[in-house]
């Protein structure tokens, strides 16, 4: 206990970074993926093509590639972030976002084709019957899912330990070498740290799910 | 109930053809529906009807031919389409109302965001539209709630809330309960009455003799036939139509 308090500031911040490249990384997947779902159903056929290239491209990459590419690889053109957290806020967020995608899609698909074709009967565009009908049906059907890929997320984040980023896992690597003595310590706050993200999120997709399930 | 003074007929079908890959349904449709007309389909299963209809505001593409509404070609995709769809209303034969939004967020949903109609503007109407097709009392209910007959009222009352200069009416009865048919046809009979322009796809004859003023027998992807009801249904020209209506009147 002595030694979990004299390392707190450490794991504070630790556990700090860690949910703020979960939250930041999250919502960015989500905007992102929101926007490559909408392309994976439009009636464009060009637009459909690049979202289904970015989210085979994307999950079907190893996210460490994903990161090894935006830390080092984008050097060679000349390209870097200006920190090492955006670098793995755009990690995780270009390797969520296809799973994000391939989520709501299913979502999407789970939506009757009459509830579209009513919308786009009365004269609404293509993009209004997407946001005003499809998608909020949509999103009620994929809050498990999406709580997923939200659970995966912030478990992927560790990741980033590996460049650089001094998160729950680095911190894990830090204290656990200088003090081998203390390991079981050290591994039970930072478990609990992530424990701290997850479990909570688990319990509040269950309510979201139920707040928003519509009778059918 | 609109104007009536442009020429020439609300709904223009010109050498339309259309494939489902091999499957010839449409062949060579030439249809023309003048204002305030009422044009009831009919004809077997697999005849192209549905897809007729749902081809005068797009939601099936065409081939070959021309389809224009008041004059104006469909255009083919876009902006213009949502435009030109929104004066045409459309009825479901599985309703289709919006299952996330109550009946009343069902009506003012096209007023509000297609015509930029106020809040308070679309909901007055909606409500006067609710009350003629009564079910009024149940605008803060979810379509899962009521009943299929209800909600297809309710579906017709979304229609007519954006004026539409024309009404396609896709077999409207036919997903219904047998008790719920004839709430659902007095308000489309009450409709042809005012004078709305109406393509009805059905099989209920008793509609097509009350309220249409032609009905149109199609067979095959083609149609076979074209004529008042009294003459249609006493005096059909075609085989296939005497053996059409022998197999449905009989019973």
């Amino acid at each position: 206990m002595q030694f979990l308090s004299d390392n707190s500031d450490l794991l504070w911040s630790a556990f700090l970074t860690t949910l703020s490249l979960a939250v930041v990384s999250g919502l960015c997947a989500l905007v992102l993926g929101t926007v490559l779902a909408a392309m994976r159903v439009s009636p464009v056929p060009p637009l459909r093509g690049l979202a289904t290239f970015y989210v085979e491209v994307f999950r079907n990459t190893p996210l460490t590639v994903v990161f090894f590419f935006l830390a080092f690889g984008i050097v060679q053109i000349d390209l870097q972030f200006p920190s090492r957290f955006l670098t793995a806020v755009a990690a995780l967020s270009l390797y969520t976002a296809a799973f994000v995608c391939e989520a709501l899609r299913s979502g999407i698909n789970s939506v009757p084709a009459g509830q579209a074709e009513a919308a786009r009967a009365l004269g609404l565009t293509f993009g209004q019957s997407l946001r005003q009908v499809v998608l909020p049906q949509a999103f009620r059907t994929v809050v498990p899912p999406l709580g997923n890929v939200w659970i995966a997320l912030a478990k992927n984040t560790s990741i980033a330990a590996g460049f650089a980023v001094t998160d729950l896992t680095a911190a894990l690597q830090r204290l656990a070498n200088a003090n081998a003595d203390q390991l079981l310590a050290v591994f039970a706050a930072v478990v609990a740290g992530y424990l701290v993200i997850t479990l909570p999120s688990a319990w509040l997709i269950r309510v979201v799910e139920t707040r928003v399930a519509i009778v059918r | 109930m609109t104007s009536q003074l442009a020429g020439g007929p609300l709904v223009q079908l010109t050498g339309v053809n259309k494939w489902f890959g091999e499957l010839h349904v449409l062949q060579d449709i030439d249809l023309a529906i003048d204002r305030g007309e009422v044009v009831v389909v009919i004809g077997p299963s697999g005849s192209g009807k549905s897809t007729l209809c749902r081809t005068i505001n797009r939601l099936e593409s065409i081939q070959q031919g021309e389809i224009r509404i008041d004059g104006e070609k469909l255009p083919e995709e876009g902006k213009a389409l949502a435009r030109l769809r929104s004066d045409v209303g459309m009825v479901f034969q599985s309703f289709n109302l919006f299952a996330h939004k109550t009946i009343l967020e069902n009506v003012t949903l096209a007023p509000t965001r297609v015509r930029r109609q106020g809040k308070a503007q679309a909901e007055a109407r909606a409500r006067e539209l609710l009350e003629r097709v009564g079910v009024a009392h149940q605008a803060d209910k979810y379509p899962a709630q009521l009943s299929g007959g209800q909600q297809q009222r309710v579906a017709i009352a979304r229609a007519l809330a954006m004026d539409p200069k024309v009404i396609l009416f896709d077999e409207p009865t036919s997903a219904l309960d047998p008790e719920m048919i004839n709430e659902v046809l007095d308000v489309m009979t009450s409709l042809a009455r005012e004078g709305m322009t109406m393509v009805v796809v059905t099989h209920e004859m008793g509609f097509a003799r009350r309220a249409a003023n032609r009905v149109v027998f199609m067979d095959g992807g083609r149609i076979v036939e074209s004529a008042d009801p009294e003459t249609f249904f006493t005096a059909p020209r075609s085989d296939r139509a005497r053996d059409f209506l022998s197999k449905i009147l009989n019973h």
